[in-house]
């Protein structure tokens, strides 16, 4: 039983945590907003540091095997925790402004984190379910968190429908592959069919394609993408940056470890449909924002086109491919906080601005924060040598070798139609005429923020080993090779 | 004719159906979408009991209790989402949830 606790570890830290400072919140008399936050952080750091510190050797299951813990888990837990901590550094100045500081914020935050711990870590059907269900409720309400805006209510009120909508599909999937293998554990599925040439039967693959359906939705591939542009953009934009970066490190990783874990055999069964979700996504992440004049609607068609991109990765099947997703992940997860802090700092004296157009400039007025978003654009735009450019490049060369031709072929001229929406910001800010008001400064800790996380995409290829390092050792854990093997294998560039 | 496991399924699938067509065909109001998505749920449940029995496992009822509780949850947090929109809009008519188009 204590050996089960010490696996749960940083989730259990944690969820007693949002407990403790939810009393403390309910019970104090005085604004203990900004002690919440803090004390949020500081267990997200906490958990964090936990999660990324127990990395055993192999896999360890907990609760009868519905819970496990290996190299994968454990650097994307710590990622998607220090993603939240992040965001809640990231949302405490714009939430002072915008009059929305209350500190059930950063409590149903750290709840979400909870939920996606729970989920990447899920090697049983009900555990994921537990898990899915527990980030999403946390986040349903977070988006529509500004309750006297009929945007914001209204988008809470989509996500909640087709959220909703995307758990009954998953639900519907999982009822179906424990009806026809007779298990909900990850690895008694696997077990209970080793099909012949690859092909399941019938019952299995529609249930593997509800199952398929439902985790899309939750990391906004085409076609389960619809609720991404309009929760983004009616979401107040520290919520927006949240949902950009967390919650989809957490779905890609519990969707690559449940195709991987449960469907390992079956591979020729779910290529296709990832395949075709991979391209659809990238293309429509390309064409759609083109004609975007909001920023936050624009960074959602990004984030839907940067999920086929890690997707192509995925689709490829292969340890290096997976390596590929999770370092492109975390790659994604820095630009997109790093944009975001830029995002969040378009304030002028009446309040916050979201036009693209209103970016006019920027160069002259905010030099710096122009310097970083146009760093940010050129990376996630895929330029060399920014990092951008390394997550795309580790994706396609899985893809190539893999024999994935026509899809690398795709994904490469779907990023240059992308590189068009990136580079007219650029243009927007370096070349236009600024208007007459300029933007308020940044806040001292955005600048920070997008200082780093530029600095970080500029100078990701210096030294680029180790994050590439952690990630092939991540994506090994999932195969269980021999770890000697995984060294040998990093010397590659 | 005996009641198998088959007529389960099939009556599962057309709730299901039911429920999904019930989001996207609906053009009055949201709560029939929250009807819905209980059905949705509900239809699941079905399967799970109905795969239960048929195995001889109880792993398939255990997932349908906690199915059901998390259907709860999620119906409370839908319907307070719905009342603070409520007090926004001065309505809940689908047609109404339409301010970010594009």
């Amino acid at each position: 039983m204590l050996s089960n606790l010490s696996l749960i570890l940083p989730e259990l830290v944690l969820f007693i945590g949002a407990m403790v400072l939810l009393m403390y919140g309910a019970f104090s008399t005085k604004d203990v907003t900004r002690g919440v936050d803090l004390g949020a952080m500081g267990l997200l750091v906490i958990a964090a540091v936990l999660a990324l510190t127990q990395s055993p050797n192999g896999q360890e299951v907990a609760f009868n095997g519905a819970f496990a813990v290996d190299g994968f888990t454990s650097l994307m837990k710590g990622l998607t925790f220090i993603a939240t901590a992040v965001a809640i550094a990231m949302s405490r100045d714009f939430m002072a402004r915008e009059k929305l500081a209350r500190f059930e914020f950063s409590v149903l935050l750290v709840l979400a984190a909870t939920g996606m711990g729970m989920m990447i870590s899920a090697n049983d059907l009900i555990a994921l379910y537990m898990g899915i269900e527990l980030q999403s409720l946390a986040l349903y309400v977070v988006a529509a968190i500004n309750r006297d805006s009929l945007r914001s209510t209204e988008a809470g009120l989509k996500y909640f429908v087709l959220g909703a909508l995307s758990s009954g599909l998953l639900l519907y999937g999982a009822s179906l592959i424990y009806g026809f293998s007779g298990a909900t554990g990850f690895g008694d599925i696997a077990l209970a069919f080793q099909p012949e040439n690859g092909q399941l039967p019938i019952a299995m693959t529609i249930g593997l394609v509800f199952l398929i359906a439902g985790l899309a939705f939750k990391i906004s591939a085409v076609p389960f993408h619809m609720w991404t542009p309009d929760v983004y953009e009616g979401a107040p934009t520290a919520v927006t940056a949240f949902f950009a970066a967390a919650p989809k490190l957490a779905g890609m990783a519990i969707f690559v470890r449940v195709m991987m874990t449960a469907f390992p055999d079956a591979i020729v069964a779910w290529q296709q449909i990832i395949i075709f979700v991979s391209f659809a996504s990238m293309a429509l992440g390309a064409f759609a924002a083109i004609g975007q004049r909001n920023i936050k609607r624009l960074l959602a068609y990004s984030s839907i086109g940067h999920m086929g991109f890690a997707l192509v990765g995925f689709a490829a099947g292969t340890q290096d491919g997976v390596a590929g997703v999770v370092l492109y992940m975390a790659l994604y997860a820095v630009m997109t906080l790093g944009t975001f802090a830029c995002v969040l700092s378009m304030r002028r004296e009446g309040g916050m601005v979201e036009k693209i157009d209103n970016l006019a400039g920027l160069s002259q007025t905010r030099p710096f924060m122009a310097a970083c978003l146009a760093i940010m654009m050129f990376s996630l735009a895929g330029i060399p040598p920014l990092a951008g450019f390394f997550g795309k490049l580790f994706v396609f060369r899985a893809a190539i070798d893999a024999g994935l031709y026509g899809l690398s072929i795709l994904g490469v001229l779907s990023s240059v139609v992308g590189a068009f929406y990136y580079l007219r910001i650029v243009k927007i800010m370096y070349i236009d005429a600024p208007p007459e008001e300029p933007y308020a400064p940044m806040a001292r800790d955005m600048r920070y923020l997008a200082g780093a996380s530029a600095a970080f995409a500029l100078l990701f290829f210096v030294y680029p080993a180790p994050l590439v390092e952690l990630s092939e050792l991540a994506a090994s854990a999932l195969f269980q090779t021999p770890a000697v093997e995984v060294v040998t294998s990093i010397a590659r560039p | 004719m005996t009641i198998g496991l088959t007529h389960y399924l099939t009556l599962a699938a057309i709730l299901f159906t039911i429920g999904v067509f019930g989001i996207f065909l609906n053009r009055k109001n949201v709560i029939i979408i929250l009807m819905s998505i209980e059905l949705m749920l509900l239809a699941v449940n079905l399967n799970l009991v109905a795969f239960s029995a048929y195995l001889g496992d109880l792993i398939g009822q255990v997932f349908a209790l906690l199915v059901l509780t998390v259907a709860a949850g999620e119906a409370a947090i839908g319907l307070a989402i719905l009342v603070v929109y409520f007090r926004n809009r001065g309505g809940i008519a689908v047609e109404d949830v339409s301010q970010m188009k594009g």
